[in-house]
C-alpha cells in the first residue's frame, strides 16, 4: 500500500495554514510538528487523558483522536491562540492566580475544555465544572483549584 | 497512527461506490480512530462521510428523525429532542465526555453496535426504524450480535426514526474509567412497556421480557422486584460479574421506572 498524501489546509489561530502530509497524521502530530506549536500535549494518545484538548470552531476536540486531514476548511485554535498579545485570556489568568496548575501537561487542554463549558454555561455550577472537565485528567492537582479557576475566570468572562 | 488513505465523499452514492472489503465508512471517529490505533481495525481506505449531508433533526409527528451524522452534542442540546423525547437527549449527554460528544455521531455507535453503547438501547425501546440507502430496518432486527448488525457490505445508515413514548427513561451505571455504559437500562411506554439493556448481554443489547410483562400490567418501580433477572448470558469481565451486571439490570430499571415520573 503506497502512501497517500493529503493537503490539509485550515484557519489556525487567526492566520492560515496549509502543507501536504500523508493521510494518516493525526491532527496534534501536524498542531506540533509540521506547525511547530508545542503548546498542545500528547498525554495518553487514546482520547482519555484531554492533554490535546483544542478548539475546532469554538467546539473542544480531542486532536489525538481525528486525521489533520478532517480538519480541512475548519478555524482551528490552539492553546497559543487564546491570549490577547501579552494580555492572557481570562482563563489562563485564573489558572496562574488559583494555582490551577502543579507540573503543568495537563494545563493546556484543561483550559481549552474549559473556555468551552464557560462559553456554553456561563453560570455552570461547581458540580457542571466539575462534570464538564470529565474528559481531562490532572494528576498533580486533585482538581479543587482547577475547578476554583474556572469559577473565577466565569466570572471575569461574565463582565466582559 | 495506522497507514491508511483518506477520502471524503462528498455523496451517499459517491460514498457507497467507493466501499469495499478493505474500506471503512469514517464518521465522528470517536471509536474507529482508537480502534485502529490499537491496531484491532486496518482498513486500507477510510471514508469520511462529512459532507453527505446527513446530519440534522428532525420532528415527524409520531416519531423522531435523527440523521446519522448528528453529534451526540446536537441531541443532548436539541430543542425538537427536548420536547419530543427528552430521554433520548438525557442519554446523548451521557456519552463519554464532551470532547468526545462534539464529535460521536448516532449513526457512528448505531453502526457499530458496541455492546456497551448507549443509542443501540434507546434504538430497541423506542422500536425505531434504521434507514439506510436501501432500505429500512427494524430496531429489533438490527442489532445481531456483539459489535455486529444487520447492515451489508455496501450499506450506509442515513437516519435513525425513534417512535415518540408517552414516558421514557435512561438509567445508566457508567464504568467510571470509559463512561461506557455497565449497564445502562432504557424504558419506553407506550402501549406496552418496551425494556432495553445494553452493557450487559454477551450478545450486546437486548430486551428483557420478563421486565416488560411486569411493567406493562403495573407501571411502578415496585413492579421490578418480583421479576427474575439471570446473569446467565450476561458479560463477566473485570469491571463487573455477571451476577452483579444483573442486580444493576433490576436497578437501572427501577431508577429508569421512577424517573419516568
Amino acid at each position: 500500500m503506497g502512501e497517500n498524501m493529503a493537503n490539509v489546509s485550515f484557519t489556525f489561530n487567526g492566520g492560515s495554514v496549509g502543507a501536504e502530509v500523508p493521510d494518516n497524521t493525526l491532527l496534534v502530530e501536524f498542531i506540533r510538528e509540521t506547525l511547530g506549536k508545542t503548546g498542545t500535549h500528547i498525554g495518553c494518545d487514546t482520547s482519555q487523558c484531554g492533554a490535546c484538548v483544542i478548539h475546532i470552531n469554538g467546539e473542544s476536540v480531542k486532536s489525538c483522536t481525528m486525521l489533520a486531514v478532517m480538519a480541512n476548511g475548519q478555524d482551528v485554535t490552539t492553546i497559543e491562540g487564546i491570549a490577547d498579545g501579552d494580555k492572557m485570556h481570562p482563563m489562563q489568568a485564573a489558572f496562574h492566580e488559583n494555582h490551577g496548575l502543579q507540573c503543568g501537561f495537563c494545563t493546556p487542554g484543561m483550559v481549552m475544555s474549559a473556555i468551552e463549558l464557560v462559553t456554553r454555561n456561563p453560570a455552570a455550577s461547581e458540580q457542571e465544572i466539575r462534570e464538564g472537565l470529565e474528559g481531562n485528567i490532572c494528576r498533580c492537582t486533585g482538581y479543587h483549584n482547577i475547578v476554583k479557576s474556572v469559577q473565577a475566570a466565569a466570572q471575569v468572562m461574565a463582565e466582559k | 497512527m495506522y497507514q491508511t488513505n483518506y477520502v471524503r465523499a462528498s455523496s451517499i452514492d459517491g460514498a457507497v461506490a467507493k466501499l469495499d472489503d478493505e474500506a471503512k465508512l469514517l464518521a465522528g471517529g470517536m471509536t474507529l480512530l482508537p480502534t485502529m490505533k490499537q491496531r484491532l481495525a486496518s482498513p486500507e481506505t477510510l471514508i469520511d462521510l462529512a459532507d453527505c449531508g446527513l446530519a440534522g433533526i428532525e420532528d415527524l409527528g409520531d416519531a423522531l428523525k435523527i440523521g446519522a451524522m448528528t453529534r451526540h452534542v446536537d441531541v443532548e442540546t436539541s430543542e425538537i429532542v427536548a420536547k419530543s423525547i427528552p430521554a433520548l437527549a438525557v442519554l446523548a449527554a451521557k456519552i463519554g465526555d464532551r470532547q468526545v460528544r462534539n464529535r460521536g455521531t448516532i449513526g457512528g455507535s448505531i453502526a457499530n453496535n458496541d455492546p456497551s453503547a448507549c443509542y443501540p438501547s434507546a434504538a430497541l425501546a423506542l422500536d425505531a426504524t434504521i434507514h439506510t440507502n436501501s432500505r429500512d430496518i427494524a430496531a429489533d432486527d438490527f442489532f445481531v450480535g456483539m459489535f455486529e448488525t444487520a447492515l451489508e457490505e455496501n450499506e450506509i445508515i442515513i437516519a435513525i426514526s425513534f417512535s415518540k413514548p408517552t414516558a421514557a427513561a435512561y438509567a445508566k451505571f457508567p464504568n467510571p474509567a470509559s463512561r461506557y455504559a455497565m449497564v445502562g437500562v432504557f424504558v419506553a411506554k407506550g402501549d406496552s412497556v418496551s425494556v432495553a439493556v445494553t452493557g450487559a448481554g454477551e450478545d450486546g443489547v437486548f430486551r428483557h421480557a420478563g421486565l416488560e410483562a411486569a411493567l406493562t400490567s403495573s407501571f411502578s418501580p415496585e413492579s421490578v422486584e418480583p421479576v427474575t433477572v439471570s446473569g446467565d448470558e450476561m458479560i463477566s469481565d473485570m469491571h463487573a460479574a455477571s451476577d452483579y451486571r444483573a442486580h444493576l439490570v433490576k436497578e437501572m430499571t427501577r431508577r429508569a421506572v421512577a424517573a419516568c415520573g
